[in-house]
């Protein structure tokens, strides 16, 4: 099945071109099916293609597949070929499999919308844009998916287009991304600049090979520069600090699109480059500690955030900027794979989570404010139950998959002698547990703070959104046991292994050799926090409803800081947006543009005007002068002849 | 006779038919004037020729002058127009090819 790799993002392409050409004319049904069938057929063929790839020897398991030639020029070469080894076929499955999921989801919760052609045409462009990004093997190629899936990402926030709110949400992705951006390119550039190739595979094994021309520094050095400048991209795409601000604005689209999107697959392309270019990364020590400390700090800003809000979705999002700071945490620290097993959990009980919120919102007639919602759990039970299974994952409670992963996490953090990142990463983990159950006491339980007639429409979820649902929670449940029998003792993590080859060519520190019973204090004291957590979220929300208020009355400053988002908004606002328009309306506005550049013009035509019209006296329609005037000129010229003679 | 004695009769003669073209407005006096600056010039022209020993300059007064008498035809053709259009010989009054 491998040799039909190219088969993978070409079918949601036609599904979008299909349903972007033809949709105005087509029924819902056959819309869906459509947008359904191709992205079902994609997770089909990558299925095929990873169980092949499963049967080869672990070592050969890096299978490239070159279809044609891009760009040739001199030099430069760049071509379109798909790498399949074990870290783009776990992107590949989670991306068509989420994604799968997600299209069935959509049917039920986009089935009353306008533009139902244009929601799934985007989102089988996205899946095009994202599997290209995953699946390329130069930097080139992953850099077109990685503007692709900008794009929709920018065209699924705005797709309520008529609200001003979400046109400018869009903006703001969009041109956030692009700043990003500019540090991917310079980053491409220098890696071209250095190593003369932008092929993965070629710039990898010149690091791995020439280690007196590379050899892990402690201070920057130019693999660290380009670490840093790919970073900046990645901070865009995976929101981290200092770039973050656009995905909680993102919640303005449909939430399918922020369940697939700005939760599951595209937010994680950040932490999947930075662990595709880890033989780059982990040569420089300053690269590696900046990505872990952006990381936990962004980890620890959006967990606080996100206690305060009260938008169902806006929790959600600071939940899931928390959790990309995980993810870069255990790239920063060295453990890649540990990485990419927390993307693919998160994927899952993420995705769940915004798909639960959105049949809590469909239920509750479009409502979004979690104040105004309330003992839900009788009325739509399917989604309270799947919803809490997603919040115990996240928040760490064993068996359930993120324990595995954020475990995984922190202790990596420990042993690789961060410990300060650790507990920082600990203490995460508490507000994490804090703020989830926040939101499912809020929703679920306690009294229902809403009027009769919302009360009257209340129902659960048609199949179509529930089933999504259902299989979600059960990928919630399991998808962490990979790190059970490692956890056990009795094997190794499966997954890890499985990862292994793709992450070879990195440059693996030492780690710290810890007896495994510490493991088991590690995890106790997770599970000992996240209980904590919820415990806490559990004696106010619902033992003690009124002390909610009581705590926002007492930090009221604190409470605020929160609510307003550290005031992150305003600041930017002041220091980056406020001066660019003042400066563009005043300087380049109304300074370059209209004074010196239609100055310039303007000013020309002036003087030209202006002589001619003392000139055009000269034109006076007297014979008799006209003659006079040449008379006048022949002369000097005879003059100027017979003085240059001498 | 030299050379210079021709030569300043011809720039005299030439002299007198400019300052008729500028300062004369009647149209017919004009062309006379034209006309004399020509003859000025052949007047030059034949002098070289002779004193030079060569007979270009004969042949070229001879070109000026089936030239001066295409444009004499020409030239009495617009003054004919002229006069028909406006009814005046007057240069100064044929002034409407202004700003």
């Amino acid at each position: 099945m491998i040799d039909y790799l190219w088969l993978i993002p070409l079918l949601p392409l036609a599904g979008s071109a299909l349903n972007g050409l033809l949709g105005k004319r087509l029924s819902k049904r056959a819309i869906s099916i459509i947008a359904c069938g191709s992205s079902g057929a994609a997770l089909l063929v990558a299925l095929g293609a990873v169980s092949s790839l499963l049967q080869m020897p672990a070592e050969e398991r890096h299978v490239i597949r070159h279809f044609f030639t891009w760009i040739a020029s001199g030099d430069f070469i760049a071509k379109a070929e798909f790498l399949l080894d074990p870290l783009s076929a776990v992107m590949l499955l989670v991306v068509t499999g989420v994604g799968f999921i997600i299209h069935i989801y959509s049917i039920g919760y986009m089935h009353a919308e306008n533009g139902y052609y244009r929601f799934f045409s985007y989102m089988n462009l996205f899946l095009f844009s994202m599997l290209v990004l995953v699946l390329a093997d130069n930097f080139l190629l992953m850099f077109v998916g990685w503007e692709g899936v900008g794009l929709c990402s920018y065209l699924l926030i705005g797709y309520y287009f008529d609200r001003r709110s979400a046109g400018d949400a869009g903006k703001k992705a969009f041109i956030v991304n692009r700043i990003g951006d500019v540090g991917f390119v310079l980053g491409m550039l220098l890696v071209f600049a250095t190593f003369n190739s932008l092929d993965f595979d070629a710039v990898f094994r010149q690091i791995a090979s020439g280690t007196e021309r590379f050899p892990f520094e402690t201070g920057l050095g130019i693999l660290g520069a380009i670490g840093l400048l790919l970073f900046i991209g990645a901070t865009g795409k995976s929101a981290q600090i200092p770039l973050y601000v656009w995905l909680p604005d993102a919640m303005e689209g449909p939430t399918p699109v922020s369940a697939l999107i700005h939760a599951a697959t595209m937010v994680t392309a950040g932490v999947y480059m930075t662990v595709r270019c880890s033989p780059i990364f982990s040569r420089s020590e300053v690269a590696m500690d900046t990505v872990a400390i952006i990381g936990i700090l962004t980890a620890l800003l959006a967990a606080t955030i996100a206690v305060a809000q009260t938008d169902i979705k806006r929790v959600l999002a600071y939940s899931t900027i928390s959790q990309l700071g995980y993810m870069f945490v255990a790239a920063g620290v060295g453990a890649c794979s540990a990485a990419i097993f927390h993307l693919m959990t998160h994927a899952f009980f993420k995705a769940l989570l915004f798909l639960g919120a959105g049949s809590v919102i469909h239920s509750m007639s479009g409502e979004q404010d979690m104040m105004h919602m309330g003992g839900l759990r009788k009325s739509i039970p399917i989604t309270c139950a799947t919803m809490m299974i997603a919040a115990l994952a996240i928040s760490g409670i064993p068996p359930l998959a993120g324990f595995f992963s954020k475990d995984e996490i922190l202790w990596s953090a420990w042993t690789h002698g961060h410990p300060i990142v650790w507990l920082v990463g600990f203490a995460v983990a508490g507000l994490t547990a804090f703020y989830m159950f926040r939101l499912i006491f809020l929703t679920f339980f306690g009294s229902q703070h809403f009027s009769e007639e919302v009360r009257h429409h209340v129902h659960e979820s048609p199949f179509s959104m529930t089933m999504p649902l259902i299989a979600l929670a059960i990928l919630s449940v399991v998808g962490g046991l990979y790190g059970l029998p490692a956890l056990l003792g009795v094997g190794e993590n499966g997954f890890f292994k499985f990862l292994e080859p793709s992450l070879s060519l990195a440059y693996h520190p030492a780690v710290a050799e810890l007896p495994h019973s510490l493991e088991w204090v590690f995890a106790g004291a997770s599970v000992l926090i996240a209980s904590l957590g919820i415990y806490l979220a559990f004696s106010i929300y619902v033992a003690h409803p009124e002390a909610a208020a009581n705590w926002g009355g007492k930090a009221r400053r604190l409470h605020q800081l929160l609510v307003r988002k550290y005031f992150v908004d305003e600041f930017y606002d002041a220091v980056v947006i406020k001066p660019t328009l003042t400066g563009s309306t005043e300087l380049l506005w109304k300074g370059v543009d209209v004074g010196i550049i239609d100055g310039s013009v303007n000013g020309v035509g002036a003087r030209v005007y202006g002589w001619a019209r003392v000139l055009k006296f000269v034109q006076n329609g007297l014979v008799r002068s006209y003659a006079a005037w040449i008379l006048l000129g022949a002369i000097l010229i005879l003059f100027y002849v017979a003085m240059a003679g001498h | 006779m030299g050379i210079l004695h021709y030569l300043v009769l011809s720039a005299l003669l030439f002299a007198v038919g400019a300052v008729g073209v500028i300062l004369k407005k009647n149209v017919i006096s004009i062309f006379l004037c034209i006309e004399l600056m020509l003859n000025a010039v052949n007047l030059s022209f034949i002098a070289f020729s002779r004193f030079l020993n060569q007979v270009n300059g004969q042949i070229v007064v001879f070109f000026v002058m089936v030239v001066a008498a295409a444009e004499a035809v020409v030239g009495l053709a617009i003054t004919i127009a002229l006069h028909r259009a406006r009814n005046t010989l007057n240069v100064d009054d044929a002034d409407i090819m202004k700003w």
